[in-house]
């Protein structure tokens, strides 16, 4: 293991830029307005236990979790807003074509994700520069969970809410059979984006890790570095998965 | 001064003969303008329409109910409301409340049928089974979704009185072995008043009642049907309680002291934040408490479903097929552990399956490190 490799053996590493800077927005600005309603939105359904002394009326604390979760609320939403006419505009690692599989060859790759780093079936790595056809797949049905907790959140809202904005999902309640069921539509969802948050996490670390090739600080500089041959390939649009032994 | 006698006497001229003072007249029209939400002119509107109008007919049906609706309402905060429209209003047939029984209560009602075709109101008390060709509820040798079809085809407009009528309340739950059905499912084309509550406030149902008779239409409803005037808010939004709920101050079990100071429910499980009804405001036997005064959780008994959205004293409802007991944090947490402990798992076996291609980045990294 320890034999002196001349450096002529070594990967050449390219520079891509893959995250424009609205997207790394977007990113940090969803991520934070998650933790936030996740945050706000468990202690809604399960308030702490408190005592105190003073009068009722000093105090506001569940007032103001509740203020940051609609606060939260209306940041994530436009910004998911945002996210969605950016897929449309946005540089080809940010097209929607990286989320909702159209052809033969996204649901080969996605097998093909599956088997190299959930399965750990080859020793070997995937070679993609943006989303890989699996990941991509998974963030179309968060932006489907996206879709279920604004229209569920905003429906639970709308009756507090004279903005007409708000009152825009009036017919949410009704239409699931009540608030009882909308509540808990939405508080179920909610784990949904705990569970994605870890794997999320967990993943980036791995490709990180496994493949270095700047996986993590890519969402805050953009920059993503791949290796000379899978550069060549993918420019020829031979085949997008290379083996690196 | 005598009321004069007609051959279809007023309300007013019925009450007078019944013994009450212009005065009574008077304090009941202003606080049925009161409930109803109407300006300061609307006491003369209520009291004007109710001295020049005849008697409406009326038909109440009851179906699968308990009768506590009827019990709401005979227990309006004022005598006249009872009287008015029990003994008054022209109860052409109620199971509960008249004096004939058998043939003689079936002619009356078909005499209302055919009498005031296209002008009688069908109150209906109660859901409808229709499982098993409707037998699991039959009155006079009939099933009632036949009286129902029967009586609905000349009325002027449906009043659903109760969550049974409106939406099946509890013999509508899971399973629902009857296939307990609320009005608006089977009866269509005709103006249709839901009134839910287990069982609805007396004075919302009175209110209802006198804005038919004062007006001549129904009452303005809101998406699903219901009055606006009374189920246009939460319980929680006109909660006396509501102040310990922003502060976050929550009764944790019924014997803490937390209940004693009068904290907020919300935590042992009340249903006020998802309810719309007018308890908060109207509050029950003449005003006297609600639930929520009376230290108990809104069950949200005017909700549909509302007993399937159980359990009563928590906030968060079972989660479905996973026991009673359990609730969507119960099972999200053990998903969120199931995946930590997927995770964990995944990482060793990258190390162990990945080791050549993790070692080669490794000795790359070091060896570069060391040539600098």
């Amino acid at each position: 293991m320890t034999t002196t490799t001349s450096s002529a053996d070594y990967k050449k590493l390219r520079r891509v830029f893959v995250w424009e800077l609205p997207v790394r927005v977007y990113h940090w600005l969803n991520a934070l307005a998650i933790v936030v309603l996740c945050a706000t939105g468990y202690l809604i359904g399960n308030p702490p236990a408190l005592m105190s002394q003073s009068e009722a009326s000093f105090r506001y604390l569940f007032g103001t979790i509740r203020f940051l979760h609609f606060a939260a609320a209306y940041i994530f939403f436009f910004n998911f807003l945002f996210r969605l006419y950016w897929g449309f505009v946005g540089n080809k690692y940010a097209s929607w074509k990286n989320f909702i599989p159209t052809n033969k060859e996204f649901f080969q790759e996605m097998w093909e994700v599956l088997k190299i780093d959930i399965l750990l079936k080859k020793e070997r790595e995937h070679m993609s520069v943006g989303h890989n056809a699996l990941a991509g797949f998974i963030y179309f049905l968060t932006f489907i969970a996206f879709l279920v907790q604004c229209v569920t959140g905003f429906g639970l809202y709308a009756a507090m809410s004279t903005w007409w904005f708000a009152e825009l999902f009036v017919w949410v309640a009704d239409w699931v059979g009540g608030d009882f069921t909308l509540r808990n539509i939405h508080h179920v969802a909610m784990w949904f984006f705990i569970v994605f948050a870890i794997i999320h996490v967990y993943l980036v670390f791995y490709h990180d890790y496994v493949e270095g090739r700047g996986e993590i600080s890519s969402m805050g500089g953009g920059w993503k570095f791949i290796e000379e041959e899978a550069f060549e390939k993918q420019r020829e649009g031979v085949d997008a998965y290379t083996n690196t032994d | 001064m005598a009321p004069v006698s007609t051959k279809r006497p007023t309300y007013y001229e019925e009450l007078r003969g019944k013994g009450y003072t212009r005065r009574d007249f008077m304090k009941f029209c202003t606080m049925m303008a009161a409930y109803l939400g109407l300006e300061a002119s609307g006491t003369a509107q209520i009291a004007k329409m109710l001295m020049k109008t005849p008697r409406v007919p009326v038909i109440w049906l009851h179906f699968q109910e308990c009768t506590c609706c009827s019990e709401s309402f005979i227990r309006s905060s004022h005598p006249i409301v009872a009287d008015i429209i029990l003994d008054k209003l022209s109860l052409d047939y109620t199971e509960t409340l008249m004096a004939a029984s058998g043939h003689q209560a079936e002619e009356a009602m078909h005499q209302t049928m055919k009498d005031h075709y296209g002008e009688y109101i069908l109150c209906v008390e109660g859901s409808v089974p229709t499982a098993e060709g409707g037998v699991y509820c039959c009155i006079g040798g009939k099933t009632a979704e036949q009286i129902l079809q029967e009586t609905a085809a000349g009325a002027k407009a449906i009043i659903c009185w109760g969550s049974c009528a409106s939406n099946g309340c509890v013999q509508a739950a899971k399973p629902n072995p009857t296939s307990a059905t609320p009005i608006h499912k089977l009866v269509k084309g005709k103006p249709i008043i839901k009134v839910p509550g287990c069982p609805p406030i007396g004075e919302v149902m009175a209110g209802v009642l006198v804005h038919i008779i004062t007006f001549g239409t129904l009452p303005e409803l809101d998406r699903v049907g219901r009055p606006k005037a009374f189920y246009s808010k939460r319980v929680h939004d006109s909660c006396y309680r509501r102040p310990f709920y922003d502060a976050g101050l929550f009764v944790e079990s019924f014997d803490d002291e937390n209940a004693k100071k009068g904290y907020c429910l919300y935590k042992v499980g009340c249903k006020g934040p998802m309810t719309y009804n007018a308890c908060g405001i109207m509050r029950w036997n003449s005003g006297v408490s609600y639930p929520i005064q009376s230290g108990h959780g809104c069950f949200g008994c005017s909700e549909e479903n509302f007993w399937d959205n159980g359990p009563i004293y928590r906030q968060q409802a079972s989660f479905p097929g996973f026991g009673i007991e359990s609730s969507a944090d119960k099972i999200g947490m053990a998903a969120a552990g199931a995946t930590a402990a997927g995770i964990i798992g995944h990482a060793i076996a990258t190390n162990i399956q990945k080791k050549k291609l993790i070692a080669n980045v490794i000795r790359e990294g070091k060896e570069s490190e060391k040539e600098l």
